[in-house]
C-alpha cells in the first residue's frame, strides 16, 4: 500500500477528501515558514490546481518546494489532480503538470473535495499500486 | 468642525497588507479573467442558430432569459449586499469586481440575443419570464435573503446556491448544443461565465466557512439546518423549472442528473457533505466533456492500467522548479 502526500489550502477540499480516505496522510503546509515534511515512503500525491487564466501557476507553491527535493520526488509513484470542471481547459491541471514534470502517472483527476466514488476509487488504487506502479520508478530509481 | 472622537475612521484599502491572502489571490484571478461580450465571434453563429428548429431557438432564448434573471439580481442586490456584510475593504473590493462581472454576464445574454435572434421573440421571452412561477420562485427564495437585515451568513448560503447550482438548469443546454457542434461560438461565451461562477461560488463558499467557524456549535449546526432545508426547497422548485423547460425536448432526466451534480459541488463550496448519492449524479460525459474541452480525463486505476497516463504538454513553470 503506498502512502499519500496532500496539499490543501484554506477551503480545505483536499483535506477533506484525505480525511475520508481514512488512511495515514501527509499534508503539506501552506505556510512557507513551516518545515517541508519528507515522504511517508513510496507515496502519492493529492494536488489542487490554481492557475491564472493561462494556466500558470497551477502547481500550488508549496508543492513546487516540496516537490524540489529529490528525496521526495524519488518517492512519488504518482499524482491525484483536483479542482473544479467550471475551470474549463484547465481543470485538474496542476496534476496533468506534476505527471509531466517528475514522470509519474497521473492516476486520478476530481473534484473539489470528491465523491464517494472518487473515494472508492483512490482507496481501491491505493492498494494495487504497490504491485503495480511503484515497484516500476524504485527499482529504475 | 465636527469633534472627531468617538466615530471610526473610515479606512482606505492597503493591497500591501491583506489579512486574507485569499482576497488578493482571488482578485488576482477574477482580474485576469476578465472579458467582455464583444471579445467572443458570436455572428459565426448565426448559420448555426438558422438550423435550430423554432422550438428548439424558443427554448434556447428563454434559458437565457431566465439566466441573465439571476445575474440581475447578484449584480444589483446580491453582490451588494455582501459589501455591506465584508469584513475587510479587501473583501469588499473583491465582491465589488464580482458585482460588476455579474453585469457584465447579463449584458452578454443581450449581445447573443441581438446578434442570433429576432426582437419580438426576446421581448416575448422576458414577458415568459416574468410570469413563469418556477423561475420567479427560485429568485425570490434567492432575493429574500438579500433584503436589508437579513442574516449575513443565509445570504451567503443562498448566494452560493445561485452561482453554484441555480445556474446549471440553464448552463446545461449551450453545453448540450457544443456537444452537438451547434452554437460552439455562444459556448465559449457561456464557458467563460461558467469559470467565473466557478471562482465566485468558491469565494462566497469560503467566506461563509470561515465566518463559520467563527460562530458557536448551536449556530453552526443551525446554518447548517438552515443550508441543506433551503437547498431541498430550491430543487423542488428547479426539478419543476426544468420541467417547464425541457419535457418538451425530453432532455429532463438528463438535465435532473446535472442538477444533482451540481448542488452537491455546491454544498462542497459551503464546506459541507454532498447530498444525491452518485447514482443520482451520472451526467452524461458528452455534457462534461462539453464544460472542460481539452482536459482529458484520465483514469488509470480504472483503466487497462498497463502503461502510463503522462499528461500532455502543458506550460510548465520553470522558474520554481529546481530540476
Ligand atoms: C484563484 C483560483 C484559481 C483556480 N484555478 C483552477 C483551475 O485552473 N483549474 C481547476 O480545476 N480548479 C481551479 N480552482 C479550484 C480549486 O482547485 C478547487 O477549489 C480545489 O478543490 C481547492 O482545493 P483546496 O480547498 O484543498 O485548496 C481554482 C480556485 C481558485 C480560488
Ligand atoms: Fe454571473
Ligand atoms: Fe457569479
Amino acid at each position: 500500500m503506498a502512502g499519500l502526500v496532500y496539499y490543501s489550502s484554506a477551503s480545505g477540499n483536499t483535506a477533506r477528501f484525505a480525511a475520508r480516505l481514512g488512511r495515514p496522510a501527509v499534508r503539506i503546509p501552506a505556510s512557507p515558514g513551516d518545515p517541508m515534511p519528507e515522504a511517508p515512503g513510496p507515496c502519492l500525491l493529492i494536488c489542487p490546481t490554481y492557475a491564472d487564466g493561462a494556466g500558470r501557476g497551477a502547481v500550488p507553491k508549496q508543492v513546487i518546494r516540496w516537490l524540489n527535493g529529490p528525496a521526495r520526488r524519488a518517492a512519488l509513484c504518482g499524482v491525484i489532480g483536483t479542482g473544479n470542471r467550471s475551470f474549463g481547459p484547465t481543470f485538474a491541471l496542476a496534476g496533468r503538470i506534476i505527471a509531466e514534470k517528475c514522470s509519474v502517472p497521473l492516476v486520478h483527476c476530481l473534484e473539489l473535495a470528491g465523491t464517494p466514488d472518487d473515494i472508492a476509487r483512490v482507496s481501491a488504487g491505493l492498494d494495487l499500486i504497490e504491485e503495480r506502479t511503484c515497484s516500476i520508478p524504485l527499482i529504475t530509481a | 468642525m465636527k469633534d472627531m472622537t468617538g466615530t471610526r475612521p473610515l479606512r482606505a484599502v492597503n493591497w500591501n497588507r491583506v489579512a486574507d491572502p485569499k482576497d488578493l489571490e482571488v482578485w488576482n484571478r477574477l482580474t485576469a479573467n476578465f472579458w467582455l461580450p464583444e471579445k467572443v465571434p458570436l455572428s459565426n453563429d448565426v448559420q448555426s442558430w438558422a438550423q435550430l428548429s423554432e422550438a428548439e431557438q424558443r427554448l434556447t432564448i428563454r434559458v437565457f432569459t431566465g439566466l441573465t434573471l439571476l445575474d440581475t439580481i447578484q449584480a444589483g442586490t446580491g453582490a451588494p449586499a455582501m459589501m455591506a456584510d465584508a469584513q475587510t475593504p479587501h473583501e469588499e473590493a473583491v465582491l465589488a469586481n464580482i458585482a460588476f462581472m455579474e453585469a457584465v454576464h447579463a449584458r452578454s445574454y443581450s449581445s447573443i440575443f441581438s446578434t442570433l435572434c429576432p426582437m419580438a421573440e426576446v421581448d416575448e421571452a422576458f414577458r415568459w419570464a416574468e410570469e413563469n412561477p418556477h423561475l420567479q420562485a427560485k429568485a425570490r427564495a434567492v432575493s429574500d435573503t438579500y433584503a436589508p437585515g437579513a442574516d449575513p451568513l443565509k445570504r451567503k448560503i443562498a448566494s452560493v446556491f445561485l452561482e453554484s447550482f441555480l445556474f446549471y438548469s440553464g448552463f446545461y443546454l449551450p453545453m448540450h448544443w457544443s456537444s452537438r457542434a451547434r452554437l460552439t461560438n455562444t459556448a465559449d461565451l457561456i464557458r467563460l461565465i461558467i469559470r467565473d461562477e466557478a471562482i465566485h461560488g468558491y469565494y462566497i463558499g469560503l467566506k461563509f466557512q470561515q465566518a463559520a467557524a467563527r460562530e458557536s456549535d448551536g449556530r453552526r449546526a443551525e446554518l447548517k439546518d438552515y443550508a441543506f432545508s433551503l437547498l431541498f426547497d430550491l430543487y423542488g422548485i428547479e426539478a419543476l423549472y426544468a420541467g417547464d423547460l425541457y419535457d418538451g425536448s425530453g432532455l429532463t432526466e438528463e438535465v435532473k442528473a446535472f442538477l444533482h451534480y451540481n448542488a452537491n459541488k455546491a454544498l462542497m463550496n459551503l464546506g459541507y457533505e454532498a447530498l444525491f448519492p452518485p447514482e443520482a449524479c451520472q451526467v452524461n460525459p458528452a455534457i462534461l466533456a462539453a464544460l472542460a474541452p481539452d482536459s482529458e480525463n484520465h483514469d488509470f486505476f480504472s483503466g487497462s492500467g498497463s502503461s502510463y497516463v503522462i499528461g500532455r504538454a502543458v506550460p510548465t513553470e520553470d522558474e520554481d522548479w529546481a530540476f
